[in-house]
């Protein structure tokens, strides 16, 4: 089998919590990623989904080193590099780069776009400085721009824009994983389709691997070989694209693309399901699966005790997906919507 | 019968000199109990139009023109004491952050209470009684308790009920809503949409919807109005609409939009980005994006032509479309 490309096992990551405490007594702990076991292959475009606090930016922030994990591993071409920090930790930033939601925070207003793009370049002393200049151009290019934007500054440019600057800067120095963090969520309907066709092409053409983070499924279903679903931390689901979508095994996605599938929406479509509640706070993690308390299928197999006392762990199915449910396949089935709104 | 009826209605913002139409000649009806989407990416003017409506546009620098009537009553020229007994109460507005539109440092129940009490004669007690009523009605776990609590205790979900059951607590005819889940996480939006929709069918309300979000739309909207640049560009029954659209920026929005049913190597994005305010083509504003424009779009506004039944859009080059199509 081949050395996946970066592999994670049983990551963690903990804060201190908020929440009252004695003054002597340890803080309670904030639990943001609790044992991600994740791989992504060469070349590979995963998904990752989830809500608002369900860990998917954390995750990505720990892979890139950003925030420091608790426990666990974290390999890249079989390297260790969880523990790896400063100066060493330099050839696996130059192999994994990332790109923020909002591209109007994170290009330097003060810096022109071609010190943007130089700046990678410079830090990891990849070429030679007099091969530079050509070398933004060039990048420029591979986006979409005109060499002209390398002397003028990010407050002249659009959205959309912006964000190709950004992926230009990503890109600059050959990464293996690009992690994009929500990158068209910022962006009007009409750019969006501009900026995932930039990825799309990008993967084709440099063999790039992809973390792309999203709470938009049809953007995921779009990009992706591959989907991983997060809930409060915690990865519910991985599967294929096409058969998550379709068929997908964890009730909680199965609410999440009934939730999705609005537009064309014929009538005589199953009745969306709707969950109840609100994502409960990490600081109050619901004991045994987290999600039984929002959970259709737990209310609908009338709350078996083991979903509200034993932790399911992501298991493999026959057809090779992996699900963290005690009900495996049956939340496939139609469902029936909540009654309560 | 019609509830709000607008007709030709424009917001201009003045500058010394220079003069910037943010709508520019907008005509619309909804009817009580229906739902009217209105449809566009930032800088269109749909927030606009909500604030139009809602006559919350006071400002030296904006001109409005046209007529907004409400039951006959025209708001635009209506004297602000009338006006102001009308807001609140006739109609009512919620908006996309409820984080910020709440008073951080007042209690829910103190906010409900207050409004309710601008506009009616009622003691306190009776206030209170309404006031946990509303919040019942809008699906709030433990009504009388969440009167005690603050806005930074509530969920984002929990926040926009509380706007809803603010909003809806004085029985308005017209509720607008712009943005209204936008901010809120997949799930809870299907909560809240599932929500507004039930207020629409038991209290007869009149909904408008602003919203950037197609899915939505077609999920709520009997109407939808398709708004580029300050311009209605396509208007007509949602499903009929969205099915076979024919202003290119119809078409164009829907084909950049991924969608789960089918899986598409790449997707159609319109190319260039939105104009902005001060810097709208002449004729038709979509002229520099559309792969269909000729010399008389740049020369000249289109008007909006009936295509099929009610719906109508506003291109000059709908025949070479159809042909090509």
């Amino acid at each position: 089998m081949t050395t996946p490309l970066l592999e994670l096992r049983d990551l963690s990551v903990t804060y201190p919590g908020t929440a009252a405490h004695g003054l002597f007594e340890k803080p309670p702990v904030f639990k943001a990623l609790d044992g991600i076991n994740l791989t992504v292959m060469a070349r590979e475009a995963l998904g990752l989904i989830g809500e608002s606090g369900s860990g998917k930016t954390t995750l990505g922030r720990a892979i890139m080193g950003l925030v420091p994990a608790s426990t666990g591993q974290m390999t890249l071409n079989g390297q260790p590099i969880t523990a790896v920090h400063g100066a060493a930790r330099l050839p696996f930033a130059r192999a994994v780069q990332l790109v923020f939601q909002v591209p109007y925070a994170s290009l330097h207003p003060r810096q022109t776009i071609g010190q943007t793009l130089m700046e990678p370049l410079k830090i990891h002393g990849s070429i030679p400085p007099a091969d530079m200049p050509a070398r933004v151009n060039a990048l420029l290019e591979r986006v979409g721009l005109t060499p002209n934007f390398a002397r003028r500054y990010p407050q002249h440019f659009s959205g959309g824009q912006r964000q190709r600057i950004a992926i230009a800067r990503a890109i600059a120095n050959d990464p293996a994983l690009l992690i994009a963090d929500e990158p068209v969520s910022a962006l009007d309907v009409s750019v969006q389709a501009q900026i995932l066709n930039l990825l799309a092409d990008l993967r084709r053409d440099q063999g790039l691997a992809m973390l792309f983070i999203s709470h938009d499924l049809s953007v995921v279903h779009h990009l992706c070989d591959r989907i991983a679903v997060m809930y409060l931390g915690r990865i519910v689901e991985i599967a294929p694209t096409g058969a998550m979508v379709s068929r997908p095994a964890h009730p909680y996605t199965a609410a999440l693309m009934s939730a999705a599938r609005r537009l064309h929406a014929k009538p005589g479509a199953p009745v969306p399901v709707i969950l109840s509640g609100d994502v409960p706070s990490h600081a109050a993690i619901p004991p045994g699966c987290a999600f039984h308390t929002r959970c259709w299928l737990y209310q609908k197999k009338g709350r078996p005790a083991r979903c509200h006392s034993e932790k399911p762990a992501l298991s493999v199915l026959p057809d090779g997906r992996q699900s963290a449910c005690f009900f495996p396949g049956e939340a496939q089935t139609p469902a029936l919507p909540m009654a309560s709104v | 019968m019609t509830l709000l009826d607008v007709k030709d209605m424009t917001v201009s913002v003045h500058a010394g000199a220079r003069t910037a139409p943010i709508i520019d000649g907008l005509t619309f009806q909804i009817k009580a109990g229906q739902c009217l989407g209105i449809v566009g990416e930032s800088g269109s003017g749909k927030s606009s139009v909500a604030l139009a409506v809602m006559g919350l546009l006071n400002n030296d620098a904006l001109r409005i023109g046209g007529t907004i009537e409400l039951d006959g009553t025209d708001l635009v020229t209506l004297p602000s004491a009338q006006l102001r007994a009308r807001q609140g109460s006739d109609i009512a507005m919620i908006f996309q952050d409820p984080a910020s539109s709440l008073n951080p440092v007042q209690r829910i129940g103190a906010q409900i209470i207050e409004s309710l009490r601008a506009h009616r004669r009622i003691s306190r007690s009776d206030a209170t009684r309404l006031a946990v009523e509303a919040l019942g009605r809008v699906g709030m776990p433990d009504p009388a308790g969440m009167m005690r609590r603050y806005a930074h205790q509530l969920s984002g979900g929990q926040r926009q009920r509380v706007m809803i059951a603010m909003a809806v607590i004085l029985k308005p005819r017209l509720l607008v809503a712009d943005e209204p889940t936008t901010a809120l996480d997949l799930t809870i939006q299907a909560q809240i949409l599932a929500l507004l929709k039930q207020l629409v069918r038991d209290t007869g309300m009149a909904l408008m919807l602003i919203t950037h979000d197609l899915g939505v739309v077609a999920e709520m909207a009997d109407d939808l109005i398709v708004l580029y640049a300050g311009r209605a560009v396509e208007a007509g029954p949602t499903a009929q609409v969205l099915d076979h659209p024919r202003h290119p920026y119809t078409i164009g929005l829907l084909a950049a939009h991924p969608v789960l049913e089918t899986r598409q190597d790449r997707l159609t994005p319109i190319p260039g980005t939105p104009p902005r305010l001060w810097h709208r083509p002449m004729g038709c504003a979509f002229h520099p994006r559309c792969k269909w424009a000729q010399d008389a779009c740049r020369a000249g506004v289109p008007a909006a032509q009936l295509v099929r039944g009610t719906q109508t859009a506003a291109c000059l080059r709908l025949d070479a479309m159809q042909v090509s199509a």
